[in-house]
Parts: structure tokens; sequence; C-alpha cells
């Protein structure tokens, strides 16, 4: 029997990381500086409202939207602290994660060989989905831009056949990321070529140095705007599997008809969970957001002292190292570091093939596994022949 | 907080260079911060957090939280008895609080027997007491936002985007 697989799933690109990450999973006691999710274990009210919510035997679907409980807190939270103002009962979707309403949004809006722009290094669904949708990835290297997007970079990529950008900031994986007036100009094209944008702003919570802007608080940026955000980080809810969309009422009416046939609701445990976590839960992201700060300093710091290039990143929890000048490529660098020293980082090719000077570190992890780390990486490069010069501390 | 207080609140050994980093300060200014408060008694001792359920020792203690209702003197209120009780070296913490008693007291000693006696012998007939209760402490559970149990081994999976 052939063609079992449709051809567009087959032409999908299985990933070239996978066979290290099975290395990893397959090896004991690694400290691991690969992992995209908090080490905080979600904090306890939220659990014990999730358990609640059990005990009480809410069991049952939900409407296909989400709860209107959770809809409700969602309005009111983006409301206090942005000042955005989404109708729970039209402009808010409950998903599966970022991930879901990121392919809802792009299943939504995308008709054959439309154009999606997607700035790399990008988190590794963008590419796969858009193609999946239909789609056609127009993909924009930023590495010479600071890994920023530029209006410049922007508009030299449209075309005709461009129907949205998306954004992603803080950035999985290099943590950049912009400031309202960088925003705006983006914003400015954006309107000038009449696109849509879908902005994943999952890491938002966890901005360190100026205050995160949405992308629809900007000005007449909501009627264009699919705005995507979740749980998972700033809450340690990475396993509970809960995001949310907001966008004009015509594109979330869209995303809702796929979502009401593939997923019906997202699990009420779950969504009870969600409610708590953003009437309660505000105290411990600033919590959790200073703690990784700390790290953050910490990491970069020590970066620095070992003569490895590495930008302070100003969100997420993680860091795009270059290590060129160990003389080792990504996959090398990655490969040895696990097998000699223990150490797992993420090869910069997962975010796209031409990072093969970069290695993803994530510091969600505790200052005294990143210390044993990095001094693990320390001795690993110790014992190269090219060991890197001192750099200047970059700020 | 100073952020250099919260760090060594949660890791008395962080050493100076480290919180250097954390912080993005000198390590001499690190330094010279620690040695200020230690000099001003802001910090005033570095400890281990210990699980005593763990250390199996001739000399186990007990402790009992004991409720202390009192007559404050004039004057001076119940600052002076409060110094008369925590002087004893089986008092090892002393709070004044509000509600229907006036001084919490955590007492320890190496059995029930003694406890009891530093009660009945030495705090009860205190002048300006009107009474106590005494509660032993059965269990441990969790002690300055320390839980004390085994660390939970890590759940996450080793690597993810």
């Amino acid at each position: 029997m052939k063609d079992i697989i449709s051809k567009k799933v087959q032409q999908m690109q299985p990933s070239g990381i996978r066979v290290f990450f099975d290395l990893v999973l397959g090896m004991k006691d690694v400290i691991s500086l690969g992992v995209g999710e908090p080490d905080f274990v979600t904090p306890w009210p939220i659990r014990e409202a999730g358990i609640y919510s059990l005990e009480e035997g809410f069991t049952s679907y939900t409407s296909n939207k989400g709860l209107y409980k959770l809809r409700l807190c969602i309005h009111r939270y983006l409301k206090n602290k942005y000042g955005l103002e989404y109708s729970a009962d039209n402009e808010t979707l409950v998903t599966v994660g970022v991930s879901e309403g990121f392919d809802l949004a792009l299943r939504a809006i995308i008709n054959p060989a439309d154009k999606i722009i997607i700035p790399l290094p990008s988190f590794v669904s963008y590419g796969p989905l858009t193609e999946l949708a239909g789609g056609i990835p127009v993909f924009i290297n930023t590495e010479k831009e600071g890994f920023k997007l530029t209006p410049r970079l922007l508009e030299k990529h449209i075309d005709k056949k461009t129907k949205a950008v998306i954004l992603n900031y803080p950035v999985n994986p290099t943590g950049v990321s912009y400031t309202k007036k960088e925003l705006s100009e983006i914003n400015k094209i954006i309107i000038k070529h009449k696109l849509l944008c879908i902005s994943d702003e999952i890491y938002g919570d966890l901005t360190y140095d100026f205050e995160h802007t949405p992308f629809p608080t900007l000005p007449n940026a909501k009627g264009h705007t699919i705005y995507l955000n979740g749980f998972s980080k700033s809450y340690a809810m990475t396993g509970w599997r809960v995001g949310f969309a907001c966008g004009p009422q015509e594109i979330i009416g869209a995303m809702t008809k796929i979502h009401q046939y593939t997923i019906m609701c997202v699990g009420i445990t779950a969504q009870m969970a969600a409610c708590e976590a953003l009437e309660s839960g505000r105290r411990t992201v600033e919590e959790m957001k200073r703690e990784y700060k700390r790290r953050r300093e910490f990491v970069v710091g020590r970066f620095n002292e070992l003569g490895l290039e590495c930008r302070r990143p100003q969100g997420a929890f993680y860091i795009f190292l270059c290590v060129k000048n160990t003389g080792l490529s990504a996959m090398d660098f990655a490969q040895g570091l696990l097998k000699e020293q223990k150490v797992a980082v993420v090869p910069g090719t997962a975010f796209g093939s031409e990072f093969s000077d970069y290695v993803r570190i994530s510091y969600a992890s505790s200052i005294d596994n990143l210390k044993e780390a990095i001094n693990r990486i320390e001795a690993f490069l110790k014992g190269r022949k090219k060991w890197p010069k001192r750099q200047k501390q970059i700020s | 907080m100073d952020e250099i207080l919260e760090i060594l609140q949660k890791d008395g050994r962080a050493t100076s260079e480290d919180i250097a980093r954390m912080t993005r300060k000198k390590p001499e200014a690190v330094r010279q911060a620690i040695k200020k408060y230690e000099k001003e008694g802001v910090i005033l001792k570095y400890k281990a957090v210990i699980n005593r359920e763990l250390v199996r020792e001739a000399n186990a203690q007990v402790r009992a939280l004991i409720e202390v209702n009192i007559i404050p003197q004039k004057d001076v209120g119940f600052d002076k008895i409060a110094e008369r009780i925590y002087s004893f070296p089986e008092v090892s913490s002393c709070y004044l609080v509000s509600g229907t008693y006036d001084l919490l007291l955590i007492v320890e000693g190496k059995d029930l027997q003694t406890v009891s006696k530093f009660v009945s012998e030495k705090l009860a007939p205190l002048e300006n007491i009107r009474g106590t209760t005494t509660h032993f402490l059965l269990k441990k559970y969790k002690e300055d936002g320390i839980i004390l149990k085994h660390r939970e081994e890590n759940k996450r999976i080793a690597i993810s985007y």
C-alpha cells in the first residue's frame, strides 16, 4: 500500500533534533538546561482549586469557548493589567495552550498559498503549522538585527500574497523582547500593508527590563491582531494545557468553529484551576519573576566570564548563547557537552537551520543547578584546544 | 527588602561573588553591604535548617508551644516580664501576640518531664503570670517556609521546546 500518509504530512520536515533529544532522555543524572518550562510546580492554591473542583463533581464539558467564569477572569485580567478590553462573550476563546490557539489562528485565516511571515529564530511549531494550514512560511533571519524584527526587514519581505505576521515576544529561544516604540513601528508597516498579526505573548509576564506591551494595545492594532496567551509559563502550569486567544469577533468566531469540532472544550479541571490562577496567583507570578531575573543575571555574568558571547535577554527564561568561538558547531557543542559533562542544552538549529552557532540555554533551573552546570561547561571548554578569548562584558 | 538579604535568607551560603552576579553589583559592594548588615544586627547569624526527625540522637528534644497570660507591670508593660521569661535557656522563641493570651513561647527540653517541670516550677510561679497552656509538638511539617520532607524528584522531562 502506498501513500497511506497524506502528502502534506509526508512533506513535513522531521525534526533533526529528535535524535539528540532521545539521547538526552536516555541518559541518567543529566543537568538539563534544555527545558522549556518552569522548574516551579504550579502554586498550591491553583492545584488546590483543581482538586476541589473534582471533589465538587465538576467533570463535564464546558461551553466550547471555555467556562464563562474563566473568560470573565481573562477579560478582567487584561483590562486591569493592560487596559485591554476583549468581550468575554465573543472575543475570547479558551484553548489547549497557546499551541492550539496558534494552530486555530492559522487555519482560520489562511487560504491556499497565503504567505505568513515568521521571524527567525522561532518556536518550532510556527513553520510546520503554517504549511499544514496550506500557507507558505516566509522566514526572516533576525540575527544581524540583534534577533529583532525591524520594520525595514519586515517590509522587505512583504508582497501581495502576504497575509499575516507572526510575532512572539519575549522570544523563545532568544529571550529578546520589544519595546512599545519598536512594536509601534512594526504595527505601522502591518497597517500600511493591511496584514494581520498573530502575537504569541506567552512569556509576556516574564519581561524584566521594561513593561511588556501587548500588541493589541498599540494604536489601531486591535482590529488586525490575534492575541495569544496562556497560563503555562507565568503560573507554572505547562501540564494543565490552558491558554486563550483574543481577537476580533469574526476571527475568534472562525477559530471557535474549528475548535468545537476538534477539541470540543478544554478540560474543566484545568479551566477551574486557571480561574484561581487569575484570581489569586498574581503575587506568585511576581515572586517567580524576581527569581528568574536573578538567575538571568547570574547566567549572563558567568557566561561572559567564560568568554562566551551572551547578550542579556529582556524576558522569558532563555539565553541564546553563541558558541562560535569554541570552534564547535551547535550540535557538536551540545553532544560533546552531554557526553563529557552530562549537561543538556538545545542546539540552535532546532529553531532555524541557520543557527548552527548557537545553543539555547534555559535558566528555569535552581541557582545551584545553574552554578554546577556552568562549572561543567567551563570544564568542557577547558578540555578543548581552542579555549575562547575573554570577552568584554556585554550589557 | 534588599535583594541581598532576600538571597541570603534563602541560601545563607551564597557567596558574595554569586550574589554580585545575581544582582549585577560589584562583589566588593556586596561584601560591604553584608558586613554592614552584620554590624547593624540585621543579619544576626547564619545557620542550617535541620530536619530533626532524621537525626537519630540520644538526646532528642521535645518542643512545646506555651501560651502565657500575663498581668502587665506598671510603666514597663509586657517587655520586662517577657525578658524574664525569654532569658531562660529553655525558651527558644518568644512572641507577644494579640488575642486571648499574651506571650507565645516555644520551649525545648529533653523530654516531656523536663518541659513540664520547667512550666510548673519556673514559668508558672513567676509573679504577674496569670496562667499557661502547654501544647506539645507531635510532628513538624513545615518551618520558616521550608517543608520538612525529602526533596521531591524533578518531574519535568529533561528536554523540551
